[in-house]
Order: C-alpha cells, then sequence, then structure tokens
C-alpha cells in the first residue's frame, strides 16, 4: 500500500467549521449583528481551502492528515483524492453561495434563531465535509451523526408543521445511522479493522463469508434513508416543504448528495466492485429501486401544487439519476452520477432560493400563484428558467451532460428499459417545469399573496444569478471535470476507455 | 448451567435481535411521537450491546497493561468496541436530547403527541 503524501489541508477544513461554528455563536452572544460576519468569513476560508486542496489533488494525487499522530490502521487518518476533494469543492462553493443568502433571509424568515441558526449551519457542514474527507469507518459514522442532529435543528427551523416533519426525520435517520453502525459492526467483526483502506484490503479474502452480505446490505439501507433512495424517501418531502428556505436551500442540495457519494465511496472503495457484484446484486438492486424512484417521484411532481413540495420530489426523483449511475457500475452512469451530485446541487440550490425569495417577496408558494410573477421580477425568473432548463436537461446547461453520460451508461449496460426510462423522465421533468414557465412567464397575475414589489435586495438576487450562469458555466466546462477530476480518482474497472 | 457459558455463547446476540425487533416494533407501530422515541432507544441500545458482547472475551482481563499478565493480547478484553461505543451512547443521548426539544415544540403548538390526532390537526390546519 503506497504511503500517501501528508498534508494539513483536509484537516483545517474540519477545524476551521468546528471553531468557526463555536466563534459564530460566541459573536452573536456579544451582539447579533457580528454573527453574520464571523460565519460568512469562515465559509469562505473553508472555500479557499477546499479550493487549495483540489488543484494540489489535481496536480500531486491524493492526500493524507493522520490524526494525533496516531499512524493508520490504529489512528484516524483523512484520505482525500480527486473525488473528495471535489465533492468537498462543491460543499463549500454551494455554502458561500446559501450563506450569503442567508444574511437577509434568515433575519426576516426567523429572527429570534439568527445566531443559532448560523451555527448550525456550519454544524451541518463540518458533518457533511467530515463525511467526504475521512478514511475510517466509525469516524464517518459521527460525522453521519453530527451532519444529522444539525440538519434535524435546521429543518425543524420554518412554519409551524417544520418541527413534526423534522421528528418523522430524526426517527428514520436515526435507524438509518444505527443500522450503518451495525453493518460497521459486522464488518468490524470480520476485519478487525475500522480503517477504509485496510478494511478494503482484508475483504477479498472473506468472500464466501455469510457475513459479509449482511454487513453491506446493512450499510446500503443506513446509507439509504439518509440519501432518501427510493422507497426510503418518506421523509423528505415533508422536511423540505415546511422548512424555511434558507434551511433547505442548504440540505437538499448538499445532504443527500454527500450520502450518495458515501455510498460510492463505500461499495468501490472499500468493498470493491468485483465483491458487490459477487456477493450480492446490490448494484442491481440499487439500479432497479432508482430507476422505479425517477418514475414515480417524477409523476408525484407533477401531480403537487405546492412549489417547494414539486421541487422536493423532483429531488428524489433527481436522486434517482445519481443511485441508478452508481447502481449500474459502469464507467459512464458512474461518470454521469458523480457529474449529477454537482449539477444537481447547483441547480436544485438556485431553484429553492427562488422560491424562498418569491415567498418572502410575495408570500406566494402555489404553482398557481407564481402566474405573471416572470414580469415582476425578471432576473430572479431568469435564474429560475435556467435551472428549470438543466433539471429538464437541455444543452448546453450542466443537466444536459450529467444524464448523456448517464444514457451512456444504461445502453452500455444493455438494458433497454433504463434506457427508456432515462429518456421519459426528461418529458416527465419538462412537464412539470414548462407547466410552471408559460403561467410565470404568459399567464396574468393571481389575487393570491401580496402583489411583488420588484426585486429582492442584493443578497438574496446575487446568490441566485450567481448559480443560474453557474448552469451554463458548469455545462460548458464539463470536459474539463470530467478528464482532469473524476477520470484520475476512480478505480481501474471504473474509467473511461482512453483515459 | 453455568452463567459464563450463556453469556459467552449465542444467547446474548439472540436477545440483541430480540432487542432490534422491539425497537423497531416500536417506531413502526406506536402511535405515541414519545413511545416511537422510545422504540428508537432501544433500538440503539440493541446495537451498543452487539458491539460490547463481541468484545468479551473469556477469562481476560481489563484493557490496563499489568505486569502479571504481560503484554499477551488474548489476556485482554478488546478496549476498541467499547471506546466505540462510548462515542455511540453520546450521539445517542444527543439525539434523544434534539428529539425531545422537537417533542417540546410540536406539543406547544398542536396540543398533542398522538401521532393519529396530530395528523386531524395538521389536516385543520391546512384546511384553514
Amino acid at each position: 500500500m503506497a504511503v500517501l503524501p501528508e498534508s494539513n489541508l483536509p484537516v483545517i477544513i474540519t477545524l476551521l467549521l468546528l471553531f468557526g461554528a463555536l466563534l459564530t455563536i460566541a459573536a452573536g452572544l456579544v451582539r447579533r449583528e457580528f454573527a453574520w460576519p464571523v460565519a460568512f468569513t469562515t465559509l469562505v476560508l473553508v472555500l479557499v481551502d477546499a479550493l487549495i486542496q483540489l488543484a494540489t489533488i489535481v496536480q500531486g494525487g491524493p492526500l493524507r492528515h493522520t490524526l494525533g499522530g496516531w499512524a493508520a490502521p490504529i489512528g484516524i487518518e483523512y484520505v482525500v483524492d480527486g473525488l473528495g476533494a471535489f465533492v468537498v469543492t462543491v460543499i463549500a462553493a454551494v455554502a458561500v453561495v446559501v450563506g450569503m443568502y442567508a444574511r437577509s433571509a434568515v433575519r426576516r424568515e426567523n429572527p429570534d434563531q439568527e445566531v443559532a441558526f448560523l451555527g448550525m449551519l456550519l454544524t451541518l457542514l463540518l458533518g457533511l465535509t467530515g463525511m467526504v474527507l475521512t478514511g475510517d469507518l466509525f469516524n464517518l459514522y459521527v460525522f453521519y451523526e453530527i451532519s444529522s442532529l444539525a440538519g434535524y435543528s435546521l429543518l425543524a427551523v420554518g412554519d409551524r408543521k417544520a418541527p413534526v416533519a423534522a421528528f418523522r426525520y430524526l426517527i428514520l435517520g436515526t435507524t438509518g445511522a444505527s443500522f450503518y453502525l451495525l453493518g460497521i459492526g459486522f464488518l468490524y467483526t470480520l476485519t478487525g479493522s475500522l480503517n477504509m483502506a485496510d478494511v478494503a484490503r482484508l475483504v477479498p479474502a472473506l468472500q464466501g463469508n455469510p457475513g459479509l452480505p449482511v454487513a453491506l446490505a446493512l450499510i446500503i439501507v443506513g446509507v439509504g434513508l439518509k440519501m432518501a433512495l427510493f422507497p426510503l424517501h418518506g421523509w423528505l418531502a415533508d422536511a423540505y416543504t415546511h422548512a424555511s428556505s434558507t434551511s433547505t436551500a442548504i440540505v437538499a442540495p448538499i445532504m443527500t448528495k454527500v450520502s450518495a457519494f458515501v455510498l460510492l465511496r463505500l461499495l468501490f472503495f472499500v468493498f470493491g466492485v468485483d465483491l458487490v457484484a459477487n456477493i450480492l446484486p446490490a448494484g442491481t438492486i440499487v439500479a432497479w429501486l432508482s430507476a422505479a424512484g425517477i418514475v414515480v417521484m417524477s409523476l408525484m411532481s407533477i401531480a403537487q401544487r405546492d412549489v417547494k413540495r414539486m421541487l422536493a420530489y423532483s429531488s428524489v426523483a433527481q436522486l434517482g439519476y445519481i443511485g441508478l449511475g452508481i447502481g449500474l457500475a459502469n464507467p459512464w452512469a458512474l461518470t454521469g452520477a458523480v457529474l449529477h451530485i454537482l449539477n444537481h446541487a447547483t441547480m436544485k440550490c438556485c431553484l429553492f432560493l427562488v422560491t424562498g425569495s418569491v415567498a418572502m417577496q410575495t408570500r406566494r408558494t402555489s404553482v398557481a400563484e407564481y402566474a405573471g410573477l416572470g414580469r415582476a421580477m425578471p432576473w430572479t425568473f431568469a435564474s429560475f428558467s435556467l435551472a428549470a432548463l438543466a433539471m429538464v436537461g437541455l444543452p448546453p446547461t450542466n443537466g444536459f451532460f450529467s444524464k448523456w453520460y448517464l444514457l451512456l451508461g444504461t445502453i452500455r449496460a444493455g438494458s433497454w428499459p433504463l434506457v427508456a426510462i432515462v429518456a421519459a423522465s426528461s418529458l416527465l421533468t419538462a412537464v412539470y417545469f414548462f407547466r410552471l414557465l408559460e403561467s410565470i412567464y404568459t399567464a396574468p397575475m393571481t389575487a393570491g399573496g401580496d402583489a411583488p414589489e420588484g426585486e429582492s435586495g442584493f443578497f438574496v438576487l446575487a446568490p441566485t444569478i450567481v448559480l443560474g450562469v453557474g448552469v451554463i458555466v458548469l455545462g460548458l466546462c464539463n470536459s474539463w471535470f470530467v478528464t482532469q477530476i473524476l477520470q484520475p480518482s476512480l478505480p481501474d474497472a471504473l474509467r473511461l476507455p482512453g483515459m | 448451567m453455568d452463567l459464563t457459558v450463556v453469556l459467552t455463547g449465542r444467547a446474548p446476540y439472540a436477545f440483541t435481535i430480540v432487542l432490534l425487533l422491539i425497537g423497531l416494533y416500536g417506531m413502526m407501530a406506536k402511535q405515541n411521537l414519545m413511545k416511537k422515541l422510545f422504540g428508537m432507544n432501544i433500538f440503539q441500545g440493541a446495537i451498543i450491546l452487539f458491539f460490547i458482547v463481541h468484545a468479551y472475551k473469556t477469562g481476560a482481563s481489563v484493557p490496563v497493561l499489568d505486569d502479571a499478565l504481560g503484554t499477551d493480547p488474548t489476556r485482554y478484553v478488546n478496549p476498541i468496541p467499547h471506546g466505540l461505543m462510548l462515542t455511540a451512547i453520546v450521539v445517542s443521548v444527543a439525539t434523544t436530547g434534539v428529539a425531545l426539544a422537537l417533542l417540546i415544540r410540536i406539543y406547544r403548538s398542536y396540543g398533542t403527541i398522538d401521532e393519529v390526532e396530530l395528523l386531524e390537526r395538521l389536516r385543520k390546519d391546512e384546511s384553514r
């Protein structure tokens, strides 16, 4: 096993967020206005560190950090490859954008909880980045729970129903974490190690051991619950709909994606591609469940009257693409899945920010009430339209490219029903977004809610526009991501030919 | 029957499974949200038990270096699962704390933590 170069870059992210969260609350106790600058500075510093880390890894290969100087596999280590650095950068970038939005939105939506809210926001990011960075299975569980606990409290902030939805999520999320922990227990009993690289080395010798499929199944169910893998998505729609717009805008784009990344990491880097295919048809099961999720959840989206709820169901459908790519486990599908983690994060974040800013300006939330708003808030809805087109998958938006890779993946897998599902789902997505866009731009304004006074303030509008433009820019730059970052960090068996 | 034979055999694992099932039953079948929370705690407790039972070794001592026992690892109980479970217990306490806080907020705004009544009141909210 090659020893990776030691670096402090990964652990600085964790420390920045940990102390940033504490400092934010401390500063907020002195004066409430001090909390946001501290939190935002932390987020910007984290993004800078993540970018330096990404650049270092693209040039020099994976990094690690041994915590406290205890060498792995006894101690805990952080291991970051191109894929991990990429996901951390996505998290940090989304966090900066939402952090900017949070400045005025949190003050308007839940003024009493502003300080605690910002502290929790940083704690959530601490958990999520930790899940990506760590190279230790139990450490992953701890970060999983840190991010979940912060997530429950963020999603409980919102309208009157939010605590009920958050409680339901808490029960299901904790069950998921417990399943994961039990799976780790089985794996630990079998291998005697918790270090991912070490377990990956020991696991192939255990082929045929009846404990291994049990561990794998428990881990898939555990991570699947947090990832909202169909049909384990029951908690998601209510939790996203009733939470405040800032909570949804940060939780929806990245929390489920990070779990998808963890699933990918565990299946392909810990258990290994061959083993997963041999001991349990795990990939096939995940792929078909995801495919079912894409169809059912797209239909559910069409049936929704509330825009936020429609987007929540569409999130589960979009996660289906990622699950499908992971399940098919061929180079094209997996590239599509990883690319979709980034793409869906940008477009869904943009869409949720727009619903938030519309709700703040006009108190309008339903599809019918959105009619005619396009002229009143032109910039906001220009970004919304771009993100909506990306959701449907029109070129040159980024959504097109991830779907293209996925479609290639399904064709390579030779599974024609799946090809049909991926193609048809674009049509279903088009149905619910074009219906909305048509009424936004052509229908006369309805009476519900307030009449819009124009665009939102700078701190709300700027993040939305950044994401809207980002959808196009990421689409145009996608080949750079694929060739420079994604391909070098995938296992050999899963690389595109010629890379 | 000798107690250590029972404790080091399969009985504790069977007991873990029973606890897991009780926990799952509580979370799925009980209407009272507080009882769902109890179910969740039982579920977590079962997993903690699973790790601890696995760490047990017959005739081994506590994992503190003892001159009389030397450095033979078979003479000491594996300390890692205990360490892990200390963390898991902390996590479970934190989760319970957040859950109780949520329950208080639910009770304050709806006056009930019974799921059926709660759903009725939620629906009333919607029609209003």
